[in-house]
């Protein structure tokens, strides 16, 4: 399981934090401290994982992080995840960010902090995994924005408007899977109640 | 018609907006505002700037969303300032109400950050949080796609537990939604409700196999989150499951999901990690179920080519599964070349992996440690302390008494570069264990013990210079070898403090002062006058705490002797007795006093050899008298902290029904009966307690036990190349030609390896296992032991003549009480109660023939299943448990099938939920060829849980390794009938406060009403009493062993069983809810 998600910059500010378990204010604070001081003084050419900061949980943990121009991206999960997958999960989210954001920098997180929880939470609900195709988040999150811009224009209208718009079911979000084929029968399961 | 519609509701919003204060540049300015704020933390210096400029910030925001003018709009821009203020470390929990506000009135949009908000903001224990469930309520029906998901999303964050039953119904109902974005969220949601309260999902375990073969791939897959953790749970209980996993597995590799799935051109990796940790759960142990996941394991080995991350993240999960399965010698093979890739690659990454799968290996297989020798010596100077650390965990696993000399050393070279304080106390305590188990001689045991005290420091664990302190008091079998250790740590305590104490740690200075104050007097050279001087100057240190001067001046007190410590202690006195720590001043005035009458004090501080073991009365049972008294007074009986929590937890508690409709006061007759409605906070605390300690970390390959005989292991080696040997013999094979200068320090690696791998290929090898294995100079006395019984040896029963006989366990039991060997005849009527039910355990238990060995006295009882627990060679464990009416024993079964004699054996069981005692007074056995040993345990509960393990070594001398096993049983195998009358009923139930509230469903049958029906179900499977039916309510007893009561109060409502348990003991109710559920489940 994933028990946090940390962004931050080169000098240790935090961009992004989002916990999966419930920590202290200040606990978080200083996780993302010395999370911070524990990534910033290793070198380009050593590997991607941490063991064992004493605050978030002990040797049972890694913190395992990939560092992009001005930003670190950590993640701390337990000892069920696997290193490498992880790994390229932040690779899928970083690149995920990139098409949403066109080119994305340090800035777009600071100012739309909103659109990247949500982009999150499309990838990781409640600190499990749940989607790794970048382009079926990029779906998600877009039919959330076009939500958005009908709901910009009609902002104040009367309630009944708006009403009628909300009962419009969002287009349907094809995804392009031949249900016919992929056949996951499962064989010999016991019957269901 | 649209058209003109959309073009007016474009229309719309500029004629409203100006309406509003400054319409058009509303949006602009709040977003600038978070632009300029953010603009000027950039531009601060300080920290305190920084506080100063939030402060002021937030105080702007604080004004702003308690003005009634602020619309939705902004309060959203609001609660993104607030969302970054939060971020930054600055509490802004006056807006916490307002994001919850939001999420309930604001557009779909505003709504989504006011979940955001609120998901960041608070936490499942948050009061506020209540006020969110309505909300999440009337979005769980919404038509709107994404206000559905937005609530799943925000339910599987953070979600009261008390509340889980209200929103329940409604969750599961969006398993069937045509949606499969919506059907994967909620199945991720029932997952965290299953994490935070098992008890109340348990009946939706049907429908996570309907998720299992969803047609959408991503449901499946979400669903495989929920799989991993109920088998790590409960492996057994899944094993059914196994070939639609190596299925779905099959299909996956193969490449039949969509195109949709693949990263990087590989099959849906995440999804075949996951499938590959779950059969390496399910087949752990289990030869039959492994057999079925050969082939796909070979599979995917194959088809993971070595192009990407991923499909090394894919290889490392496949390794680690053919590692942890039943093994299989050519799987075997493969793995281990696999492990070599790993270990070889230039990718660092890629070598830290290889080097944690080498951890995970090398006990069962020391000979890949041998193979990849230079590599883990090269890993050792890797300038990445993380990959120096794993290379030490791996050198810590296989160390024994040849190579500890030089892997310690290493450890403390690494330990003294090190600064990370979690590295320090893990190794140190690495290096203590390693140097108690192995140590070579006595000086360099206290030598190695001196670095572990000066490098560890003030962090190290307490329990280091506990077990230290301990050994040395203790002493060992010879008495010359004691008294040798003794004087040798006395002359190098001395030594220090004449050096430098001044740089030593504290918690050293401590043990220092105490071995001195103990045994400074078996050094004659060493007067007393010398030690009371070094242990003055430590009371003058600058950095000496106050609890170090207490340890000092209790040594003094035991050193001082004779005229000449006399002024320096009568200084030291004075300068004590009136300091200001109590502590220090009593010391001090006990040294004053003793020092002056040396006769009181041979009495009070007699030397430490001499001193008998002290008896603690842990139970406190001097006090009863003053308790007693204390109560007759009038004094409130004692509480424990969680039941007074749980009573103010109750008070509490919340009612999310909506009120009934008053009915007429005469159709409420039972008003005295449990409510239905209100779920008590006592049964999901409890069961999310247990769950958390069932799931964190049984992935952890450690100690795991050896899995395979002895022929997979050799048929492995046989085809590997065989590895450099030891001894010193630099010559190996496949190193390159080298410059003179490379070939001297590769010269000198190799005789590091040489030394270091010292003692992996020798059969002797004593590897690290889980149990001590002492070496003989540090054999500790025995201290008493009790012995109980005799261990009953038989021969086999081919060698009888007539075999038939013997046949004691059969279902035809008689009824006299007199043939029940000993037994009461409760405790035979409780057998024959039970009896039909198991009449098919007792079948297969004769199947075995094992069943023959049973104790007499046993014979007749309800006995379970003989399961085969783990074999050695020509050893087989197995065990069975057997219910008496006062005990459960448990049997284990130790049968040699070969022809010679096996001698010391020795079967250890620990743990955390038993106590468990044995039958038997000698700790080894011998086991002829072709016999069987039994030994007996009797079981007792400790602490309470679903299920309860134990954990048991079998020493074996003929095999270098221990091996491991785990026997579970089920909670229900400790409950029997508690038979009480109504009245005492009555009584019992007041005085209890540990309850648990749930809903059961009923057994239908065509003889009985459904309540009879569901008692006998009951009643039969867990061994209940059932105290008196009163019309559709029934009470009912029963105890766990030994004597720790439960009752229960059932009544029928509509289709359920509304049941309500009590007993003193916390854990208790929500335990034995389960296994009603689980009864009832099976019917």
């Amino acid at each position: 399981m994933i028990r946090a998600i940390l962004i931050f910059n080169n000098h240790g500010k935090p961009r992004l934090s989002k916990f999966y378990e419930h920590y202290t204010e200040d606990t978080e604070q200083q996780i993302i401290r010395e999370t911070f001081h524990l990534v910033s003084k290793r070198d380009e050419n050593v590997c991607n994982f941490l063991e064992g900061g004493m605050l978030i949980g002990g040797s049972d943990y890694k913190l395992i992080y990939r560092h992009y121009a001005t930003l670190y991206f950590v993640f701390c999960v337990d000892s069920s995840e696997s290193e490498l997958g992880i790994l390229d999960l932040i690779q899928v989210f970083v690149e995920t960010l990139d098409k949403c954001f066109e080119n994305v920098c340090e800035l777009d997180l600071i100012f739309h902090v909103d659109k990247v929880h949500n982009i999150l939470a499309e990838m990781v609900m409640g600190g499990m995994v749940l989607e790794t195709n970048m382009n079926e988040i990029i779906m998600q999150v877009d039919a959330q924005n076009k939500m958005e811009k009908s709901e910009a224009g009609i902002a104040g209208a009367p309630a009944r408007a708006v009403s009628a718009v909300k009962n419009m079911n969002l287009p349907e979000m094809p995804r392009n899977i031949n249900i016919g084929d992929i056949s996951i029968k499962v064989p010999n399961l016991p019957s269901f109640k | 018609m649209s058209d003109v519609v959309e073009k007016t509701l474009t229309a719309l919003p500029s004629l409203l907006l100006s309406v509003d204060s400054q319409p058009g540049s509303a949006k602009l300015s709040t977003s600038s505002k978070l632009g300029s704020l953010i603009r000027n933390i950039t531009e601060l210096t300080s920290k305190h700037e920084e506080e100063k400029l939030i402060q002021r910030e937030l105080s702007s925001i604080k004004d702003q969303v308690s003005s009634p003018n602020t619309t939705m709009r902004q309060m959203k821009e609001l609660m993104v300032r607030a969302i970054y203020c939060e971020m930054l470390g600055y509490d802004s929990s006056f807006t916490y109400i307002h994001a919850i506000k939001l999420a309930q009135q604001g557009s779909v949009l505003e709504k989504r950050v006011g979940y955001l908000a609120v998901s960041l903001f608070l936490n499942e224990h948050h009061e506020l949080l209540l006020l969110l469930v309505n909300t999440v309520l009337k979005d769980l029906q919404s038509t709107n796609l994404i206000e559905v998901c937005m609530a799943l999303t925000v339910v599987s964050q953070i979600f009261p537990k008390d509340m889980i039953p209200a929103i329940l119904p409604l969750v599961e109902e969006k398993l069937n939604h045509p949606k499969e974005i919506i059907r994967r969220k909620a199945v991720l949601a029932l997952y965290k409700f299953h994490l935070i309260a098992p008890n109340q999902v348990q009946h939706i375990h049907n429908k996570f196999r309907k998720a299992l073969c969803d047609k959408d791939p991503g449901v499946m897959g979400a669903s495989l989150h929920i799989y991993l953790h109920l088998i790590q749970e409960n492996p057994e209980g899944y094993k059914d499951l196994t070939t639609s996993f190596v299925t779905i597995l099959k299909q996956v590799v193969g490449g039949k999901l969509p195109m949709d799935f693949n990263y990087h051109s590989v099959p849906a990796p995440w999804i075949q990690i996951q499938l590959l940790q779950i059969l390496s759960l399910l087949g752990k142990n289990d030869p039959g179920t492994s057999e079925i996941m050969h082939e796909i394991l070979e599979e995917s080995l194959r088809r993971a080519e070595m192009n990407h991350n991923i499909t090394y993240a894919i290889l490392y999960e496949c390794v680690k599964c053919i590692y942890t399965i039943h093994p299989k010698s050519d799987l075997l093979e493969k793995a281990a070349k696999c492990i070599g890739n790993f270990v070889l690659s230039s990718k660092i990454n890629l070598k830290y992996l290889g080097l944690k799968a080498l951890t995970y290996v090398v006990q069962q297989d020391p000979k890949l440690a041998l193979q990849h020798q230079m590599t883990i010596i090269e890993c050792l100077e890797h300038p990445d302390l993380i990959i120096k650390r794993e290379t030490l965990e791996i050198l810590f696993r296989i160390t024994n008494a040849q190579n500890v000399t030089v892997i310690v050393e290493k450890m403390l070279t690494f330990l003294s570069t090190s600064e990370d304080d979690h590295t320090t106390i893990d190794l140190v305590g690495k290096v203590a264990e390693l140097a108690k188990k192995y140590a070579p001689d006595n000086e360099w045991f206290i030598q190695t013990m001196n670095a572990v005290f000066s490098l560890g420091g003030e962090t190290m664990q307490p329990d280091i210079t506990n077990s230290f302190l301990k050994l040395l008091s203790e002493g060992f079998d010879s008495v010359e070898e004691d008294r040798k250790l003794k004087v040798f740590a006395v002359n190098s305590y001395v030594s220090l403090l004449e050096g430098e104490p001044e740089k030593l740690p504290q918690r050293f200075l401590q043990v220092i002062s105490w071995v001195l104050g103990e045994f400074s007097h078996l050094q004659q050279d060493v007067g007393a006058e010398t030690v009371v001087c070094l242990l003055d100057k430590l009371l003058h240190m600058k950095n000496s705490t106050s609890e170090t001067k207490t340890w000092v001046l209790m040594a003094m007190t035991k050193v001082c002797e004779g005229a000449a410590c006399a002024p320096l202690v009568q200084s030291v006195c004075e300068t004590y007795s009136s300091s200001l720590d109590t502590v220090l001043r009593q010391r001090a005035q006990e040294l004053q006093h003793l020092s002056r009458d040396p006769a009181l004090r041979a009495r009070v501080l007699p030397p430490v050899c001499t001193r008998e073991p002290l008896e603690v009365d842990s139970s406190l049972s001097f006090l009863d008298e003053f308790v007693s008294e204390a109560l007759a007074a009038g004094a409130a009986p004692y509480k424990p902290s969680h039941q007074r929590q749980e009573e103010l937890a109750q008070t509490k508690a919340v009612s999310y029904e909506p009120y009934q409709l008053t009915l007429p006061i005469s159709t409420t007759a039972h008003t005295h009966t449990p409510s239905l409605l209100s779920i008590s906070s006592s049964l999901s605390e409890g069961s999310a307690d247990l769950s958390h300690k069932g799931g964190s970390s049984s992935l952890k390959l450690e100690g795991v036990k050896r899995v395979w005989g002895r022929g997979g292991y050799e048929a492995a080696q046989v085809e590997t190349p065989s590895p450099p040997q030891e001894g010193g013999d630099p010559s190996i094979s496949h190193t390159p030609p080298l410059t003179s200068e490379d070939t001297e320090s590769k010269q000198q690696e190799q005789q590091l390896a040489s030394s270091m791998f010292l003692g992996l290929d020798h059969s002797s090898v004593t590897l690290m296992g889980k149990g001590d294995s002492t070496p003989s100079w540090l054999k500790r006395k025995e201290r008493g032991q009790t012995p109980l019984n005799d261990a009953q040896t038989f021969t086999d029963p081919q060698e009888l003549t007539d075999p038939s006989p013997l046949h004691v366990v059969s279902p035809q039991f008689p009824q006299s009480p007199v043939i029940a060997n000993g037994t009461s005849d409760t405790e035979a009527a409780l057998a024959l109660a039970c009896l039909d039910t198991n009449r098919s355990s007792t079948n297969q238990l004769e199947d075995r023939g094992l069943s023959l060995y049973l104790p007499a006295e046993l014979s007749g009882l309800i006995c379970s299943e003989i399961s085969v627990l783990c074999s050695s060679e020509s050893l087989e464990l197995s065990a069975c448990h057997v219910h008496k009416l006062r005990s459960l024993e448990m049997i284990v079964f130790i049968s040699n099938s070969s022809d010679n004699a096996v001698q010391q054996i020795q079967v250890q069981l620990h743990s955390e939920q038993l106590e468990v005692s044995c039958a038997s007074e000698s700790q080894m056995e011998e086991v002829k060829g072709h016999s069987v040993v039994v030994r007996q345990y009797s079981l007792r509960v400790r602490k309470p849980s679903v299920h309860v393990e134990l954990i048991g070594t079998l020493f074996h001398p003929e095999t270098p390794q221990n091996v491991q096993f785990t026997y579970r049983l089920p909670l229900s195998s400790f409950i029997r009938p508690l038979t009480l009358s109504t009245e005492e009923y009555g009584t019992m139930w007041l005085s209890f406060s540990n309850d648990t509230k749930q809903n059961l469903t009923l057994v239908h049958s065509e003889n009985e009403g459904p309540l009879r029906a569901t008692l006998n179900v009951l009643t039969e499977d867990l061994h209940l009493h059932v105290v008196e039916i009163i019309g559709m309510e029934a009470i009912v007893a029963c105890r766990l062993l030994q004597d720790q009561p439960c009752l229960m109060h059932c009544r029928v409502h509509g289709d359920a069983l509304a049941v309500w348990l009590r007993s003193p003991v916390p854990e208790l109710p929500d335990c034995l809810i389960y296994h009603c559920q689980r009864a009832l489940q099976g019917h």
